[in-house]
């Protein structure tokens, strides 16, 4: 009896210390002796890469260095940020306006950098709003967001903004489908199969300017678009969308939309749509959707509300759209650098089907379909079928590609990346990522020539990656060389908001188109003074301009006097420098809005409405230089009614202590 | 005396031709240039002297000088860009003058003219250098006691966070070269009298 309980005690010992030694090998043993090196920037020295990351629920862009991962800058984009004055400076408001009025929240997904020939040309950054649908575009000699386009007939824009090859559209795939604006959307819920549809817009980038235009949109049924590619190379004029949801379910879709073994790539063939267009089939359709656009000349924006909108009907026009099947709630659907693979990731697949272009068309010209799905017809799995990726993991969310052949899969639930061969189908290398990947990106990974050397894991979830601050911690990314057969883990940084997609691309290709200052003499703001002689108050009724300018280290005027309650007055800021890095800032106490930060040359104005008599004190918050503590004014607020006279200047008379020491 | 002994040789000619030419080309290049280097201009300052006007990063030096009350630059200011083109060009016509008259004192005399003029020019430099330096609005923010702004004539020195350094530009040099190729005429035709 002794001895049987001194053997299960001895059995019991072996399995626990067995089972200690089988855990996971934690980031120690996964981070090799020279990832320090490998990640490590000198001070003073560039990073080679631009990294531009989306925000995800922040509404923004930030922009990072690798392989150093330092945050370079955050570009507001469809969040107001009262730090720069974005969506509270008169001339930014209108660039967060909508068909809703102004919306100053939005969830930014992807981004995607513009390409010619199918490669990074270094012009614009493109984001898209996944709430209120829009798409931003961002120039790249400013770094800042130049136009907003909001999209009708569209519930939240999540499979956007895809690019094609020559950046000739940018799509928007609505995720929540929805009744089309211009029916009665006040219908049960429940009559989602009868009345939601899906739409697919192409909004046409201007080439020299970029200006974004709704060039037609696509009417699908009611399905969730969830990502998207355009066609490279060989299948450049073809678009591919992940479809779930064709459950049309409307109600727990965690449980009703997984009902189905597979769901749908997309394949929609724009050249085909464009064709149709110049016969004249589209239906013109009345809706309401704004179109936002900021100028670097008149450093303003306008808002424009647009009334109407070309509509094609996937049903009707049999050969623009065609499904695919694709197991388990597709997600990434992703494109060989040749154009010639559709990698295509069901989450709750356990593998990864990559489709073929070359037999996608053969099978549509043999009219292999396996009937129709909504009047759209669907080609057979195996028809479409290239080969299976088998066993690559827990999960399949995204795919990017190398220069060699090779392609990068992020594994939401095993929480990995999986390297494999997209010739043989055959898995290379599998790294733990810290935790449960989302996105990847590899350096030029969705182009014609992707650049490789790097590939950064964007996580889903932090826990004890950094020094714990509370229950809100930072998202991380991670940093991997993949420059040999082996993925490498470098570097982790944290990150803002949550990032979703991301890009990276050799910082060769933007930082000399950098813009250093706006030039004053090419300033048309109607409010600004280009020079101190230039600076005035006017008063209009109720409302008093003030013609403000900020140099190294005053503002003219910084003594006014004659406002009284029941004003509204516009602080119209000129930053008169022309220097590199000198930006001014303009508050003033009590503002219920924000700040103006001001770069040189250029003209923003805040608008402040007095509450109370009495002295408001303004400044400069930008440090600009030594006396930049002295880059102060007074604004003398007088009750409704009062008769002092508007009064302003700077420096009028000099102080009592200069005069003596002459 | 036999009179080529009066005259120029076909060499000095020669060079007295590149002499006036480079002054020619001097007129259209910066002729000096000073330097400023501070930690916060990375990318550094230039404010470049040309027969005709100051050129480089006036307004940026104009901007930051306010703080230590020095006045600000303005070419007009300067009756200097008014004339030293003339002058230059004279130098130039007076090369080809003293081929056409082949005197050999005559060629002397421009050789010392010509140095005079770069004394003369360096000495006025330095005076102009010395007013800005040393002229200061006494209301100025930044008072250091007993502290000029005067930059070196030639060379380095430190002004408070800024670090000046004054060279002959392209023109400059272009001016010394012309003095150095006189002067080497000068040496062949004073050997050749000699012998």
């Amino acid at each position: 009896m002794k001895n049987l309980f001194k053997m299960v005690a001895l059995t019991g010992f072996v399995a626990a210390t067995g089972l200690q030694s089988c855990k996971p090998k934690d980031t120690s043993n996964a981070v090799s002796g020279d990832a320090g090196i490998k990640a490590y920037v000198a001070p003073g020295k560039y990073d080679e890469v631009y990294n531009f990351v989306s925000g995800g629920f922040s509404g923004q862009m930030s922009v990072y260095g690798l392989p150093s991962g330092r945050l370079l800058r955050v570009i507001p984009v469809f969040s107001v940020d009262p730090e720069k004055g974005w969506g509270y400076s008169e001339e930014t408001k209108p660039m967060l306006n909508t068909s809703h009025g102004m919306v100053p929240w939005d969830d930014l997904h992807h981004v995607q950098l513009s390409k010619t020939n199918g490669e990074y040309d270094g012009k614009w950054v493109f984001g898209n709003a996944n709430n209120t649908p829009r798409v931003a575009r961002i120039d790249l000699t400013t770094f800042r967001t130049q136009e907003i386009i909001e999209l009708p007939n569209s519930g939240g824009n999540h499979s956007s903004p895809f690019i094609t090859e020559n950046t000739e559209y940018v799509v928007a795939g609505t995720r929540f489908s929805v009744p089309m604006d211009d029916a009665n959307g006040d219908v049960a819920i429940d009559t989602y199969k009868e009345n939601f549809k899906g739409t697919l817009s192409f909004i046409s980038v201007g080439k020299e300017d970029g200006k974004m235009d709704i060039a037609f949109q696509i009417q699908c049924p009611g399905v969730n678009f969830d990502l998207s590619r355009a066609g490279k190379g060989v299948s450049n004029g073809w678009f591919f969308f992940s479809c779930y949801n064709t459950e049309q379910a409307n109600t727990l879709l965690e449980v009703n939309a997984s009902q189905k073994d597979k769901d749908f790539v997309m394949a929609v063939n724009w050249k085909k749509a464009e064709e149709y267009i110049k016969a004249g089939k589209g239906r013109k359709q009345a809706v309401k959707y704004a179109h936002n656009t900021y100028s670097e000349k008149t450093h303003t924006a306008t808002s424009e509300i647009k009334t109407e909108v070309l509509v094609l009907d996937s049903k009707e026009l049999k050969d623009i759209c065609y499904f695919i099947p694709c197991p388990k709630s597709p997600h990434g659907c992703d494109v060989s650098p040749t154009g010639e693979y559709i990698v295509a990731s069901g989450k709750l697949a356990a593998v990864i089907p990559v489709f073929s272009y070359d037999k996608m068309l053969k099978a549509i010209a043999a009219k292999s379909f396996d009937g129709e799905f909504e009047g759209i017809p669907v080609i057979k799995y195996e028809s479409a079928l290239y080969g299976e990726v088998k066993k690559p993991g827990l999960g399949p969310l995204h795919t990017e590609f190398d220069a060699d052949g090779n392609a990068y899969t992020s594994m939401f639930v095993s929480s990995e990346v999986v390297k494999w061969n997209i010739k043989d189908l055959k898995v290379i290398d599998r790294q733990p990522t810290y935790y449960s990947i989302g996105h990847l990106c590899v350096v030029g990974g969705d182009t014609k020539k992707p650049t490789g050397k790097y590939l950064i894991a964007y996580n889903k979830i932090t826990k004890d990656r950094y020094l714990p601050t509370g229950p809100e911690l930072s998202q991380s990314a991670q940093l991997f060389d993949i420059s040999g057969e082996k993925m490498k883990l470098i570097l982790d940084f944290p990150t803002i908001g949550e990032p979703h997609y991301a890009q990276a691309v050799l910082a060769s290709v933007i930082k000399d188109k950098s813009v250093k200052m706006f030039k004053i003499e090419e300033n048309a703001h109607p409010y600004a003074a280009k020079g101190e002689k230039e600076t005035k108050v006017v008063r209009e009724g109720n409302k008093v301009h003030v013609y403000m300018t900020a140099i190294r280290s005053h503002l003219t005027p910084d003594n006014i006097e004659g406002i009284k309650m029941g004003d509204e007055v516009y602080f119209h800021v000129t930053n008169l420098e022309q220097d590199w890095d000198v930006p001014h800032g303009f508050a003033i106490k009590g503002a219920d809005n924000a700040e103006l930060l001001i770069m040189p040359g250029e003209t923003q104005t805040l608008k402040w409405v007095p509450t109370k008599v009495g002295i408001s004190p303004m400044y400069c918050t930008d440090f600009c230089s030594a006396l930049h503590q002295e880059m102060t004014g007074y604004v003398r607020v007088s009750p409704a009614g009062s008769n002092v006279p508007l009064k302003f200047g700077t420096g009028i008379t000099k102080p009592e202590v200069a005069a003596a020491s002459k | 005396m036999d009179s080529t002994e009066k005259n120029i040789g076909i060499i000095s000619k020669g060079i007295l031709v590149i002499a006036g030419a480079l002054l020619v080309i001097s007129l259209f290049n910066p002729i000096w240039r000073i330097e400023l280097d501070a930690p916060q201009y990375p990318e550094g300052l230039a404010l470049t002297i040309h027969a005709n006007k100051i050129g480089g990063d006036v307004e940026i030096i104009n901007g930051l000088n306010h703080y230590i009350g020095m006045k600000t630059l303005h070419a007009d200011e300067f009756i200097e860009f008014t004339i030293l083109p003339y002058i230059i060009s004279a130098f130039a016509l007076a090369c080809l003058l003293v081929i056409l008259i082949n005197k050999k004192k005559a060629l002397y005399l421009l050789f010392g003219a010509f140095v005079l003029f770069g004394i003369i020019a360096m000495v006025d430099f330095w005076r102009w250098e010395y007013n800005y330096g040393h002229n200061l609005d006494p209301n100025a923010a930044i008072i250091v006691p007993g502290m000029a702004y005067q930059p070196p004539l030639i060379g380095f020195k430190q002004l408070l966070n800024f670090g000046a350094y004054s060279i002959p530009d392209i023109g400059g040099w272009l001016f010394i070269a012309s003095g150095l190729l006189m002067a080497t005429a000068v040496f062949i035709v004073y050997k050749k009298q000699k012998k």
